[in-house]
């Protein structure tokens, strides 16, 4: 599996070459990736802000952003340089402390999450044995964020938005949870790698979509409303809340709570086609192709095009998902806050369970076809 | 000293700084939401601790249930009730402070003679990493299966008392006379939770 192109070992060659100690060069190669993420990350909240805008736009038969680059593709650049040198208020009667440490733990633990996303076989920061049971357990600490923020903003709008937020996330990640356990079950590893490897033995027949069709809905929902999508955007419900947490927040931190939301959006959507829809596989597999072509896979050549072809796959399949999250938005209405929590509790867990069971049941009964 | 190390002993005075200064944080706080807050931070850096020990999914877990959902409620607690009035002067405060501060003194007493005159360097078994998530796994359905089924449970005889306490319609059934004049306060705030009250009671 580690065979082929591994760029940290010519990396630390390089500068091993250039007179330094192996250790100072696996110092100095652990930055890189993560910084390169970060960047990803941040170019794709960008391009997510602008394809919002655009679709909200065609949606409203309006044209949207036109004169910042060629179709407005600066306007996003232009938003974020706008906040950069706003003015930060902070309210007379807020709590400095907490309102400053708000939208941090707000954002830190999404950014983190990266850390587990596979864009190819070697491509991601970190392979954790614990992969997506880590990614749940730090999203769970977003809420925590949202009601420091919300309280401490000393408003009754950001305080309402805030518990509203923080009941929305705990009340939807349990489905979530199961639904994700129902594929752990399946590919018998917590690990993103493994989980896209055992969905790409027969490329776009072997998706989990196909094996997992209810918790494929269930997981869409359930990440809609953990990232606070307009079905389920009560917590800055504007008609209602004002802006819910974010009231009272301005410049900077309010911009670290819009990257955070749309870095989480990103995320959300790159975890969907981790789990259901192959990851980096092509719909049909490399592997194959490049049999028929009578190549070698672990020539250098075929390593490159692989490795190509398995991030553009990602980030397709990632922003047809983030394509459908903006029509949602634009097209549905809010639900009422009861009607929240009774599609959650009420309707989400209990089939989430009984998938959960059905799922164990069939991988007993065709341990071929559910990974045995 | 290899990077490896030094970043690990780094780590582990942090963390213990952080654990032991929030925790004294958490009780000496005047501001209970302040406190709160700092206990998820105490909770996030046991998780922490657990992490350097080599137990990955033992430190997810720790941050999904206590800081994820344990922390969160107590915030929630805290914020549903948080109402700013004076505490009534308790008698004898003095007193009471100074036993409870004694009876404090002698744990940690103890706890610190535990610490010293214990011969920590015994080598135990290998740490697993990340084979113990299979590991648990099977512990739960096997020979901790009673223990596992018992505390699910007594979660759910937790729940339950809880819906009762919260359900104002099977309070209505039990009350006195007396407490009629609360009991329409409770029923203006609360119509949606009284729609099936029956009506001959």
């Amino acid at each position: 599996m580690s065979a082929g192109l591994d760029l940290e070992f010519s990396f630390s060659q390089v500068l091993q070459g250039l007179g330094l100690t192996p250790q100072l060069a696996h110092l100095l190669w652990l930055p890189l990736p993560m910084l390169l993420v970060l960047v990803a990350a941040v170019i794709g909240v960008l391009v997510t802000v602008w394809l919002e805008r655009k679709i909200s736009a065609a949606a409203q038969q309006r044209i949207g952003p036109e004169y910042a680059g060629a179709l407005g593709i600066l306007q996003p650049m232009a938003d974020g340089l706008k906040l950069l040198v706003k003015e930060d208020v902070i309210p007379a009667k807020a709590d400095g402390m907490l309102f400053t440490l708000g939208p941090v733990l707000v954002l830190v633990p999404v950014i983190l999450s990266w850390l587990i996303v596979p864009f190819g076989q070697n491509l991601l920061i970190s392979n954790v044995g614990v992969g997506v049971f880590l990614w749940i357990a730090l999203s769970s600490i977003q809420p925590i964020g949202l009601l420091m923020s919300g309280y401490a903003s000393n408003n009754k709008y950001s305080l309402l938005g805030g518990l509203r937020a923080a009941a929305q996330s705990i009340s939807y990640e349990i489905p979530l949870a199961l639904s994700v356990l129902a594929v752990v079950m399946m590919s018998n590893s917590l690990s993103t790698i493994d989980i896209v490897d055992q969905q790409n033995g027969a490329g776009l027949l072997s998706w989990n979509v196909w094996r997992q069709p209810v918790g494929f809905v269930i997981f869409w929902i359930c990440v809609l409303a953990e990232c606070e999508r307009l079905p389920f955007d009560l917590p800055e419900a504007e008609e209602e809340l004002v802006a819910g947490y974010q009231t009272e927040y301005a410049g900077m931190k309010f911009a670290l709570f819009y990257l955070g939301s749309y870095i989480n959006l990103v995320l959300s959507a790159l975890l969907v086609s981790v789990l259901y829809l192959g990851g980096w596989g092509f719909p049909i597999p490399v592997e194959w192709m490049a049999s028929w072509l009578g190549q070698e896979v672990d020539t250098p050549v075929i390593q490159v095009f692989t490795a190509s072809i398995g991030i553009s796959m990602t980030i397709l399949k990632a922003y047809l998902l983030v394509f459908l999250a903006i029509l949602l938005r634009w097209t549905t209405p809010r639900v009422r806050i009861d009607q929240l929590l009774d599609l959650g509790w009420k309707f989400l867990l209990p089939i989430s369970l009984v998938n959960l069971l059905a799922t164990a049941a069939l991988k007993l009964v065709f341990p071929v076809a559910f990974g045995g | 000293m290899t990077i490896a190390s030094s970043t690990e002993l780094i780590c582990f005075l942090l963390l213990g700084v952080g654990v032991v200064l929030g925790s004294i944080g958490v009780v000496l706080l005047e501001n209970i939401v302040y406190s709160a807050f700092l206990l998820g931070g105490v909770f996030l850096s046991v998780a922490g601790l657990y992490l350097l020990l080599n137990a990955s999914f033992v430190a997810a877990a720790q941050v999904l249930v206590y800081v994820g959902a344990v922390n969160v409620l107590i915030l929630f607690a805290i914020m549903l009730v948080n109402k700013k009035e004076d505490l009534k002067v308790i008698k004898s405060l003095r007193l009471r402070r100074i036993l409870s501060g004694g009876v404090c003194f002698g744990l940690l007493f103890l706890l610190v003679r535990v610490v010293i005159t214990t011969n920590w360097s015994l080598p135990g078994p290998v740490a697993i990493g990340e084979a113990a998530t299979e590991r648990i796994g099977e512990h739960l359905f096997t020979d901790y299966l009673l223990p596992f089924e018992l505390a699910s449970v007594l979660l759910l005889m937790a729940m339950i008392g809880a819906i009762v306490l919260a359900r104002k319609d099977v309070v209505y059934l039990e009350s006195t006379p007396e407490s009629d004049l609360k009991q329409g306060l409770i029923e203006q705030a609360q119509p949606t939770l009284l729609a099936d009250k029956p009506t001959n009671s």
